[in-house]
């Protein structure tokens, strides 16, 4: 493997679309392209696979150009060393699941391609299927067993527009813990799409907010999450990300002690092992401001912090705030009443409550 | 013996002669009704209205334009006289040319629509998983449409021996060369040899009954499609 980090350029003109896009991602881990529809996001992708031809651009994976428009470049989709897992099951109903997962395997001229499909048929479990017609597995099978076929052929580049998105919610939640444990164990770059902030903040390292067309921010996720001007921060949805570790744990009262850089959130103990690396997830809305440190009152966690900035929220009673606490940031939002009463300012001290955490991981 | 031994060799001819169209026909028509199924050219209502011709013209009219094309004056004919190959009017190969344009929709039609119905997205697919577009069209699309072609096979047979009147005007009804089921039969009915047409004509309504029964089988069979 090569870690010189992926390029990808793209210029696409569409009668009613036009997608400029200049990235520049890590070639380990998972990068997330988030938007609504129409964004540009599936489009990203698609070009990247070559299954459409962007102009003017440069696309370069692993160290391989696999378009340059510039050198006249262009690699067929069927020669790029890629694996792309479509939003719907894409299996070949003429194929049983094992023939499925060959498909690509067969085409592969690698040595270690026998390897390969074994690791992924071990990975995302799905050894008792392999007998078994296409129409005969559920929806989490079925892209399970897609994205096992897209693993086999070795890919440099692994694709996956909204896997999720066909599923219903405890499917998600079968296929989730895949993707993540695919991130820890796999040394290929992902690009992942998806219009679900919470698929977002599970999985993504880096992630790429897009809206018509145009790269709105990009950067590791933590970073991205808690820019108070991307349209992340406009929905319900609004939260900020934490990285932190396992650190203690109250047997009496069934609660475990995440420290993050910057301070430490206690939260329901789901039995995880001490020094477990975990992502904590809160919503601006359940984060409110207080001048003094708060004494008497059922919420656990408060934090010390700095107010880094105010802006005008969605609705014009809310205002949304960004917190520092130390090297970390949460958002708050509250009612501009009370951004109007406490006096609260640029730089002012105050303490974050947070009232419930979401742990993703 | 209830079939005469001509009865039995215009049944010979005409085995052939739709054994072959159906042949050359899928070979012709799988490139011309992927065509079809996927190009935004201009051009492509003019070619489908073309192929789609044979389906409403009078097969006399169409028997009557070959006859002038393939005979010594036309453009076809003074084309094969010039590669020494004498004229195709009135020949086994004049009649399979003009059963070749005579039952084209019906092999590119139903090949057309199996491969509309199939999508972009298995090729798609395909592609990503490594194989050339050729690999892709030959392990998935044939199979994935194998409906498509079956039906296009049984139809370009089941018209192909169904033809008269074309066959009557370019094949010119010679026994053994250009002699089929159909024109027999007419043979028979002018001739007043009922009991020998009474056989032929019964063992073609079986033979038609028994194609179409066994494609509505196939079809029922065949009910599910791509997500």
């Amino acid at each position: 493997m090569n870690d010189s980090p992926n390029r990808i350029k793209l210029n696409l003109s569409r009668p009613d679309f036009t997608l400029a896009v200049d990235l520049t991602l890590p070639a380990h881990g998972i990068s997330v392209l988030f938007g609504s529809s129409g964004s540009g996001k599936t489009s990203i992708l698609r070009c990247v696979a070559g299954l459409e031809r962007a102009s003017n651009s440069l696309i370069r994976i692993n160290g391989e150009v696999w378009q340059d428009d510039q050198a006249r470049l262009f690699l067929p989709t069927w020669q790029r060393p890629l694996g792309y897992v479509f939003q719907e099951a894409s299996l070949f109903e003429h194929l049983d699941v094992q023939h499925n997962l060959q498909y690509g395997l067969r085409r592969n001229k690698s040595p270690t391609a026998g390897a390969a499909l074994s690791d992924a048929i071990e990975l995302l479990g799905i050894g008792e299927l392999l007998k078994r017609r296409v129409h005969q597995l559920s929806g989490g099978e079925r892209q399970r067993v897609a994205i096992a076929r897209a693993l086999a052929t070795r890919p440099r580049l692994l694709l996956l527009d909204e896997p999720l998105t066909g599923l219903d919610y405890s499917r998600r939640q079968d296929i989730l813990p895949w993707l993540e444990k695919m991130r820890d164990e796999l040394r290929i770059p992902m690009l992942y799409v998806t219009h679900s902030a919470d698929e977002a903040a599970r999985l993504a390292d880096q992630l790429v907010v897009l809206e018509r067309g145009q790269v709105l921010a990009a950067g590791p996720t933590t970073e991205v999450m808690s820019a108070i001007a991307s349209p992340l921060a406009a929905g319900e949805e609004a939260g900020a990300l934490l990285q932190g570790t396992i650190s203690e744990r109250d047997q009496q009262w069934h609660l475990a002690r995440v420290a993050f850089a910057g301070g430490s959130l206690w939260l329901r103990d789901t039995g995880l092992p001490l020094g477990k690396k975990v992502r904590l997830r809160v919503l601006a809305r359940d984060v409110s401001i207080a001048t003094e440190e708060p004494s008497q009152t059922s919420i656990q966690n408060h934090l010390p912090c700095v107010i880094e900035s105010v802006v005008a929220d969605s609705h014009p009673s809310q205002a949304l705030l960004r917190l520092s606490c130390g090297e970390s940031v949460l958002l708050a939002r509250v009612t501009r009443r009370a951004v109007d009463t406490l006096g609260l300012h640029e730089g002012k001290a105050a303490w974050a409550q947070v009232k419930s955490v979401a742990l993703i991981e | 013996m209830p079939l005469s031994h001509e009865a039995l060799q215009a049944v010979w001819v005409t085995l052939q002669l739709a054994s072959l169209t159906t042949l050359l026909l899928l070979i012709i028509a799988t490139p011309l009704a992927w065509w079809l199924a996927h190009t935004r050219s201009a051009w492509r209502a003019t070619v489908g209205a073309l192929v789609a011709l044979p389906l409403v013209l009078p097969p006399t009219v169409l028997g009557f334009y070959l006859l002038v094309a393939l005979g010594p004056h036309g453009p076809l004919g003074q084309l094969t006289l010039a590669l020494g190959l004498g004229t195709l009017s009135f020949t086994f190969t004049g009649l399979l040319l003009g059963s070749l344009i005579f039952s084209l929709p019906f092999a590119v039609q139903p090949l057309q629509h199996a491969f509309q119905a199939l999508g972009t997205r298995p090729m798609e697919v395909a592609a990503t998983l490594r194989a050339s577009p050729l690999d892709a069209f030959f392990s998935v699309a044939v199979p994935m449409t194998r409906a498509g072609f079956i039906t296009a096979a049984i139809l370009t047979f089941a018209h192909t021996v169904g033809e008269f009147g074309m066959v009557l005007m370019i094949g010119g009804n010679i026994p053994g060369k250009t002699q089929v089921v159909s024109t027999q039969i007419y043979g028979y009915v002018e001739a007043m040899q009922y009991g020998q047409a009474h056989w032929l004509a019964g063992s073609m309504v079986l033979f038609s009954f028994a194609i179409l029964l066994g494609l509505g089988l196939l079809n029922r069979r065949n009910v599910r499609v791509m997500p």
